[in-house]
């Protein structure tokens, strides 16, 4: 086993120990919190995929937005921090049978991907200038479409701020 | 692969940021005691250099409290969070070009990494957990306001900071910090050094405002605004927990000049040295000196403007942030984007 | 490239490491005399009142949105400033168009008062 597949699995447990947290823990703010291990594994696993724009973009925007913004959220909702949620209890026939659908659907994918793996590892020097460059012109479009997605998401926050007024 | 050479800069950044932190309080100390026409610790050792060093024994020998409804698990991680991510956002800065060290060239950072700059900002982004977690986890208002105030400020200004950013990118071309301060190097009109403060100067105001902000410096240091919140996030902590927190405080400023040395002030490049017919050796070790100096130079001004400047109150900080600050950068990338595009 | 993260990784353990030490050193060399009132969460010498778990101003949780909209979009620039030599005058052109749609949002948010913190 070299080097790299030691750091890998390294960050593969990270992902999935932290990600097992976040699913059975009882205290939701453990499991949110949590959360910040796994998307580091994660940024972990981008970095040994060589696709190091993606992994710095994984921790600015999900460790550095998103989860604070989760974690605010749960701070908000007071009432259900103390509570002890329980987990695996409710409805477990129905969520067994999702569970095991969705399971065996991605096992398929998996089995039946005919996965290319490359003699070496492409010599890429940074991701981050051709990323531009794809994106101002070959996927011009959905880029442009981002922004608009943004700018909804926008119009929805003031929504927010706004009811908040007048209350 | 070659573990030995990473493992050494390792130790050394650690051992020479908790060198400096200690310089840099007791150096803090003094000159707040000079502005403010005091007399400054004078007893631990000659002129009292050796007060931060007995402050830092005293803080390990003293009782660890744990609140009884804090979380203890959250509360002893949430300074490790701090420090752990003040002491790695160093990894990626240059402090100087190659050096023939032990019959060994040896590149003067620890990690030269393509995305450099972003590193730095993924960090600063995840410095904002100690913080809030802290807040959390004491399980006191005190505590819970401070870190949230922290939280909210820290993203706010993090937009600029990412802002300010691109404007330097734009003429750099390169995420990497070593390229960052290469294109630094050249020279306008022949005899001005190219350093990013000339090119970018609103980038630079933006910059180092927003800097201030992220160190939790005054004016910006509502976290602990003392008055209305007591110790802010650390309240409910004691012994060198507290300690921990102020270590991250103090390397967050040594990081955060650093960067700004190395965007804005031409990192460990030195004006003219290549007239001056000095070894590589030479040039390298001035290189070093250099960058020392300079940082030196941005540490002191954050010292000082700390005991000059009173405190802003939240709203009015959180006005310059998102009103103020994030149009400006925002103007500055484009205008700074149009001039390159139009004239190239 | 890879090799150039192996030193990252290694200081990202080193810091956390000695984090973990300090703490622990800390707790092992401190006296350990707990009482009531030491334990209790401190509010100005008070009793405590109530839990510190209150809920809080909306407005913390509104910056945070806020935040996330605008650091995509900051991210969104990262890639185009790097590429910006080889694209030029049109990249220019696209990218403002970009920031153009956002800013009409960062006006209407300023104008709805979702910026104002009082």
């Amino acid at each position: 086993m070299d080097f790299t597949t030691i750091v890998f699995y390294l960050f593969a447990a990270i992902t999935l120990g932290s990600g097992a947290v976040v699913v059975f823990s009882r205290n939701i703010v453990h499991s949110a919190f949590s959360l910040l291990f796994a998307f580091f594994g994660v940024a972990g696993l981008y970095v040994l995929l060589l696709a190091d724009f993606l992994a710095v973009t994984q921790l600015l925007i999900y460790v550095g937005g998103i989860l604070v913004l989760l974690i605010f959220g749960v701070m908000l909702t007071s009432s259900v921090i103390d509570v002890q949620i329980k987990t695996g209890t409710v409805q477990v026939l129905p969520a067994l049978f999702i569970v095991g659908a969705l399971a065996a659907a991605l096992l398929t994918v998996f089995w039946s991907t005919e996965w290319k793996v490359l003699p070496d590892p492409p010599a890429v020097d940074t991701t981050a200038p051709q990323i531009g460059e794809l994106l101002l012109t070959t996927y011009l479009l959905p880029f442009e479409i981002a922004s608009v997605i943004l700018l909804v998401a926008l119009v929805g926050a003031a929504m927010i701020a706004r009811r908040e007024k007048q209350a | 692969m070659n573990l030995i050479e990473p493992l050494v800069k390792v130790v050394l950044i650690l051992a020479v940021m908790l060198t400096l932190v200690i310089l840099l309080v007791y150096s803090e100390r003094r000159i707040s005691a000079f502005i403010q026409n005091r007399i400054g610790p004078n007893r631990v050792g000659p002129k009292g250099i050796l007060q931060a060093v007995a402050d830092v024994v005293k803080l390990l020998m003293k009782e660890d409290i744990v609140p009884k409804n804090a979380n203890k698990p959250i509360h002893d991680l949430a300074p490790m969070i701090s420090i752990g991510v003040a002491m790695s956002t160093f990894a990626v800065i240059p402090i100087g070009g190659t050096m023939v060290l032990l019959g060994q060239s040896v590149r003067l950072m620890l990690a030269d990494v393509n995305i450099g700059i972003l590193y730095i900002l993924a960090l600063t982004s995840m410095g904002v957990y100690g913080i809030t977690l802290a807040g959390w986890s004491s399980n006191s208002k005190y505590s819970l306001l401070g870190g949230l105030r922290s939280s909210a400020q820290l993203i706010s200004y993090e937009l600029s900071m990412g802002l300010s950013i691109v404007g330097v990118l734009l003429i750099a071309g390169t995420l990497q910090l070593d390229g960052i301060v290469q294109a630094q190097s050249a020279y306008i009109g022949g005899w001005l050094p190219a350093w990013n403060v000339f090119l970018q100067p609103v980038a630079f105001v933006t910059f180092v405002v927003s800097a201030f902000a992220e160190t939790n410096r005054l004016p910006f240091d509502l976290p602990e605004a003392e008055p209305e919140l007591v110790g802010g996030y650390h309240t409910e902590y004691s012994g060198l927990k507290f300690g921990l927190f102020m270590l991250s405080e103090y390397v967050n400023l040594v990081v955060a000049s650093a960067i700004i040395v190395t965007l804005f002030l031409g990192g460990y490049s030195v004006p003219f040295a290549e007239y001056m017919n000095l070894s590589a050796q030479t040039v390298s070790l001035i290189q070093v000196l250099t960058f020392c100096v300079k940082t030196a130079g941005v540490i002191l001004f954050f010292v000082v403007i700390r005991w000059t400047l009173p405190r802003f109150r939240y709203d009015q900080l959180m006005d310059l942030g998102w009103k103020v600050m994030l149009p400006i950068a925002l103007a500055n990338l484009v205008v700074t984007g149009f001039i390159l595009a139009a004239f190239s | 490239m890879l090799e150039s993260y192996i030193p990252i990784f290694m200081m990202l353990g080193a810091a956390a490491l000695f984090g973990l030490v300090m703490v622990k050193l800390n707790e092992w060399l401190g006296p350990r005399r707990p009482s009531a009132e030491k334990l209790s969460t401190y509010e100005s010498g008070m009793e405590p009142v109530r839990t510190a778990r209150e809920r809080f101003s909306i407005k913390f949780y509104m910056v945070a949105v806020l935040f996330i909209i605008f650091d995509i979009e900051v991210v969104f620039l990262y890639p185009w400033a790097v590429a910006f030599n080889e694209l030029g005058m049109m990249g220019f052109v696209t990218m403002f168009v970009f920031i153009l749609i956002l800013l009409v949002g960062y006006f209407y948010v300023w104008r709805k008062g979702a910026l104002e913190w009082d």
